[in-house]
């Protein structure tokens, strides 16, 4: 029961990168969203003047690891969907019922879920040097994909968590609305968290993926609001946190 | 060693009682059947045995191991065929049996061997490479009593086996079960609410109504328990009074009345229809139509329970969906 299956780990890693690749609809759904928050907002305010950019720093290159971070958020939050479309049509219990621990599973959805969104992250980033996005230097892309997936254990921790305890599909898009736009708004992926009145950026403060998010600044632009170990120092803390909860909220669930 | 003791095993879903103080005992090898209208809790119960669900009071050992201590050596001792198929379409058939087998934890070879061993066994070679979705729902079940063997189980979970298939199909489903019994080994348990699948299937049958034990024995001694075969009469007029006649006699062992239909549970129900026509002449009833019945499970299910299977769905259906509803309700 205890420990992990690494079977387990690397099967629900394969289904989900099948299924990924073999719903050609969701691919480009899920893509779309980013692309459209590149396209309209980098383009649009292109010769804007928001304040408290980094000096130096253009709107599209500040744009573009917020756009990632966004993308790392709604795509780990689709692993928790992912769970609760197995329960609407019965493959949930064929994982349930298996011999592995419950850690497995989470552990094996993680994996899958972080695959397509590194996928979709790379996707991504090949769409924005299109618009005129600046990468510094090989290693600060290697970095960047190191913080996206601590980005995406948080995440995908925290939507395991509460698909393990809901039973449909229409609950999932309360958590959509109250819990993920403002996560993404209050990260600072759009504009820079000092723009906010003071009782917003002691919320946006408590948003792990305001930390995300400026850690990939830190990685592509070498400049951020926070210190860089700062920021890995709370993505780890959380992304270790919210695996477990997710692995406890599991092992505790009824597989029906 | 029994393959399954179930004690009192109970399960509520807030104020609703779904399996209640359950306890019966299935020995090796046995094709055992849980009989009963949907919402009787079966299906319940096979979740309490498969470890889906933890029981709220009771217990029950599968394969000598506890469901709630040891729920990994339970769930690496049983398979399960679901109500629902639990297949993933957008995988072929051979990908969602790698899936099984990598989960309980067979690799390389031995993996592709035990694929191809169950694939040949429900007939499904040739759909192997095709996605699960384009499956019939015969295919589909077919793929799923093959998954459920492909780790060689003791404890076999058959949920609803043949529930939305047409008859041709089911009777090919009957026929692979019954196969899978001869091989041996294996402990079947089987929920359904056809009778006539409980009948043919099974070797005992434990009579399930909301959420309780009605009865448990072979289906041959739960026939016998009627006492006799049953008489139909259609009759012109007062089938009370027949009824009352007819029940002076020591070899009526029930009789009742519905509409213009009178029912006689009788011994040896050929030899006693003419005396019955008598028995009407004298009062001045005429009898329109005879029809004598072996009798069935369906009679079984009623003298236990005291209404009919159909009727029984109804009612407990409506009621668990309701619970169900608001236990999940409560939840969200």
């Amino acid at each position: 029961m205890r420990g992990i299956s690494p079977l387990c780990v690397y099967v629900l890693w394969l289904r989900e990168m099948k299924k990924f690749f073999r719903t050609k609809s969701r691919l480009f759904g899920s893509l779309s969203m980013p692309f459209f928050f590149l396209a309209f907002l980098g383009l649009g305010l292109r010769r804007a003047a928001v304040p408290n950019l980094p000096s130096g720093v253009s709107y599209i290159n500040f744009l573009v690891p917020g756009i990632l971070g966004m993308n790392m958020l709604f795509v780990s939050m689709m692993a928790g969907l992912s769970v609760l479309w197995d329960r609407e049509f019965g493959f949930l219990k064929e994982i349930m019922v298996a011999p592995v621990s419950r850690l497995s599973i989470v552990l094996g959805r993680t994996a899958g879920g972080i695959a397509t969104a590194l996928f979709q992250g790379a996707m991504i980033l090949i769409v924005s040097l299109v618009f005129g996005f600046r990468v510094g230097s090989v290693a600060g892309v290697a970095l960047a994909f190191g913080v996206m997936i601590l980005i995406a254990s948080t995440f995908i921790g925290i939507g395991l968590a509460f698909a393990s305890r809901m039973r449909d599909i229409q609950g999932f898009s309360l958590i959509w609305n109250f819990v993920i736009f403002p996560v993404f708004f209050l990260s600072g992926a759009l504009y820079p968290v000092d723009n906010l009145p003071r009782a917003l950026r002691t919320v946006a403060l408590a948003d792990p993926l305001t930390y995300g998010v400026d850690a990939l600044r830190w990685a592509f632009l070498g400049t951020a609001a926070f210190p860089f170990g700062l920021d890995l120092a709370v993505l780890f803390c959380v992304s270790a946190a919210m695996m477990i909860l997710g692995a406890v909220f599991f092992e505790t669930s009824e597989g029906v | 060693m029994s393959a399954i003791v179930a004690e009192n095993l109970t399960r509520t879903f807030d104020d609703f009682t779904a399996v209640d103080h359950v306890s019966f005992t299935v020995e090796e090898g046995e094709l055992f059947g849980l009989l009963g209208p949907n919402g009787a809790g079966k299906t319940t119960t096979v979740n309490l045995l498969a470890t889906l669900l933890k029981p709220t009071a009771g217990r029950a050992m599968v394969a000598g191991h506890d469901v709630v201590g040891e729920r990994d050596a339970v769930r690496r001792a049983i398979g399960i065929v679901f109500q629902e198929p639990a297949l993933d379409g957008k995988l072929t058939g051979r990908e969602n049996l790698h899936f099984h087998g990598l989960m309980y934890g067979f690799k390389g070879a031995d993996l592709r061997r035990r694929a191809d061993e169950v694939l040949d066994l429900v007939g499904l070679n040739d759909w192997a490479e095709k996605r699960a979705e384009t499956y019939s729902g015969g295919m589909k079940r077919r793929l799923e009593i093959a998954r459920g063997l492909m780790h060689r189980p003791r404890v076999m979970y058959l949920d609803e086996p043949t529930l939305g298939l047409d008859t041709q199909t089911r009777r090919g489903i009957w026929d692979y079960i019954r196969e899978l019994k001869k091989t041996g080994g294996t402990t079947f348990i089987l929920t359904t609410h056809y009778m006539e699948e409980a009948d043919i299937l099974c070797d005992r049958i434990l009579i399930m109504d909301r959420g309780r034990v009605a009865a448990l024995d072979t289906p041959a001694r739960l026939k016998d328990v009627l006492g006799g075969d049953v008489v139909i009469l259609d009759v012109d007029g007062r089938p009370e009074a027949l009824a009352e006649a007819a029940k002076k006699h020591e070899w009526v062992r029930a009789a009742s009345v519905g509409g213009s239909a009178l029912s006689l549970t009788v011994e040896k129900g050929e030899t006693r229809i003419p005396e019955l026509f008598t028995i009407a002449r004298e009062l001045g009833i005429s009898i329109t139509s005879v029809s004598l019945r072996k009798p069935s499970l369906e009679d079984v299910f009623l003298h236990f329970t005291g209404t009919t299977l159909r009727d029984a769905e109804a009612s407990a259906g409506d009621r668990l969906k309701a619970a169900m509803m608001s236990h999940y309700g409560r939840r969200r």
